[in-house]
């Protein structure tokens, strides 16, 4: 009997493993993951999972009953792996043989080397992160947010609803200015403004001051802020460590084909999720890797069949991959949704309503319309969808 | 035989993903909230499975 190992036990993995069933693989499959979870939804932990407290399994993803003999294992990370010999080994020594590997092993918050106190600095990728953050937010507690991007922004939305002070420190001119331009960026700071939130945009921090915590961080301006509690959100790292010395190009990730298969001689590898670096057809032939929310469940989908069609002999298929990108977000009771890849536009034009209220954007490359935001419009953003879907052709 | 569908409406935030799966079942009205139906044909299934796996807030279970 053939056996799969997936490396990352969150959406890709989960993914990955029901695809692999609901295309008729019935070997073994091992999944391994470096937290003790399984799989769980992330976007609550910037925000009603940070404001109510963390239940892991309420989180939980619902599991299909045709992956409930999946051996999970879990709190042990994979360290290393030997392609050529089938093997992946985790650091607690275990080593698993396999005949087909799916990469799901994510990524990881970037840290910054940032000189002072490192007590007091926070980053929330997982549960435990979430944990941790939770129970130093406070009314009155001094919060500072490296980096404007959506959990940054999400963070300080949540910490001002719990009556922090909350102050955000970026190099971006506005926030979410890459997905969104910085037109709508700035109407989404006018909102966080509102709400009492801070910016510092076009700084960095030079250092952190305290005795062994964080007490004041000083700006690349000189400019000095409270900050008792710090959270980092200034992007992310692939967790690729563990496939090093396996001749793989993972410059950006770990780059596929659209059929979500990575390049190798040796054993059927795929890869999903955050990590996967993979051409969607909709928006050219540049593989990227696409860190939203429903990424890992269509990169799965594709990932599961390809390597269950491996396994069995077959040709999968080698068809476009031509999933629609989605992300959404919710500040202050405000949606914003997003189709497509609103970040590859060279022209943004308001097409309704104002960027201080509900308002839709599009985006717009040579090739016509490559993405779509609205803010509290969702219902309408059907035909945006639609009409980017049409790129396939 | 049919699926049973049911959305958790406290969890529910009417990002509407579910109706691109389904949308013979799921649906945004005009006022942008989710309207569902809660009996399917059984060969409607596997894109109600979908819908529930694409819901960004889990908020949908199928039997």
């Amino acid at each position: 009997m053939s056996s799969v190992v997936i490396v990352g036990a969150g959406l890709g993995g989960l993914r990955a493993a029901e695809a692999l069933r609901a295309n008729g693989f019935t070997g073994t499959i091992t999944v391994v993951g470096d937290e003790v979870h399984l799989p769980y939804n992330r976007p609550p932990l910037s925000k009603e999972a940070l404001a109510g407290g963390v239940d892991v399994p309420g989180l939980e993803f619902r599991r299909k009953a045709s992956i409930e003999d999946v051996d999970w294992r879990l709190g042990s990370a994979a360290v290393s792996s030997d392609l050529a010999e089938r093997t992946v080994t985790l650091a607690d020594g275990t080593t698993l043989a396999f005949d087909g590997l799916v990469v799901a092993s994510g990524i990881r918050p970037r840290r910054l080397p940032i000189p002072g106190p490192q007590e007091g600095r926070h980053v929330l990728r997982t549960a435990a992160d979430a944990h941790a953050v939770r129970d130093r937010l406070r009314p009155g507690t001094h919060v500072l947010i490296m980096g404007a991007g959506f959990i940054g922004c999400e963070t300080a939305a949540t910490a001002r609803a719990l009556g922090a002070e909350v102050a955000i420190v970026a190099i971006d001119e506005q926030p979410m200015v890459r997905p969104l331009g910085a037109e709508l960026g700035a109407g989404m700071r006018r909102r966080h403004e509102e709400h009492g939130v801070r910016f510092h945009l076009g700084h960095s921090i030079d250092s952190f001051v305290g005795d062994d915590h964080v007490q004041v961080a000083v700006l690349s301006d000189g400019t000095e802020l409270p900050a008792d509690v710090v959270i980092e959100a200034v992007g992310s790292v692939a967790n690729v460590e563990w496939l090093a010395g396996n001749d793989l190009d993972l410059s950006d990730g770990l780059l596929t084909d659209s059929a979500m298969q990575v390049a190798t001689s040796s054993a059927p590898v795929v890869a999903v999720g955050d990590i996967a670096r993979h051409p969607n057809a909709l928006f050219g032939s540049v593989a990227r890797r696409i860190e939203h929310w429903n990424m890992p469940t269509e990169t799965g989908r594709r990932a599961g069949a390809t390597l269950a069609a491996l396994l069995a002999g077959d040709e999968p298929d080698r068809g476009p991959f031509c999933a629609m990108p989605s992300f959404w977000s919710d500040q202050y009771h405000h949606k914003l949704q997003s189709f497509g890849m609103p970040g590859i536009a060279d022209r943004i034009e308001l097409v309704e309503g104002s960027v201080d209220g509900p308002c839709i954007v599009e985006y717009h490359d040579a090739s016509g319309l490559v993405g779509v935001v609205g803010v509290d419009r969702t219902q309408e953003l059907a035909p945006y969808r639609k009409q980017l879907a049409a790129r396939a052709g | 035989m049919t699926v049973k569908v049911f959305v958790d409406m406290d969890k529910c935030q009417h990002y509407g993903q579910c109706c691109f799966e389904a949308s013979d079942v799921f649906e945004l009205d005009e006022d942008g909230k989710l309207q569902y139906v809660a009996e399917a044909d059984e060969s409607r299934r596997d894109d109600i499975e979908s819908a529930a796996d694409v819901c960004p807030m889990q908020a949908i279970s199928v039997e």
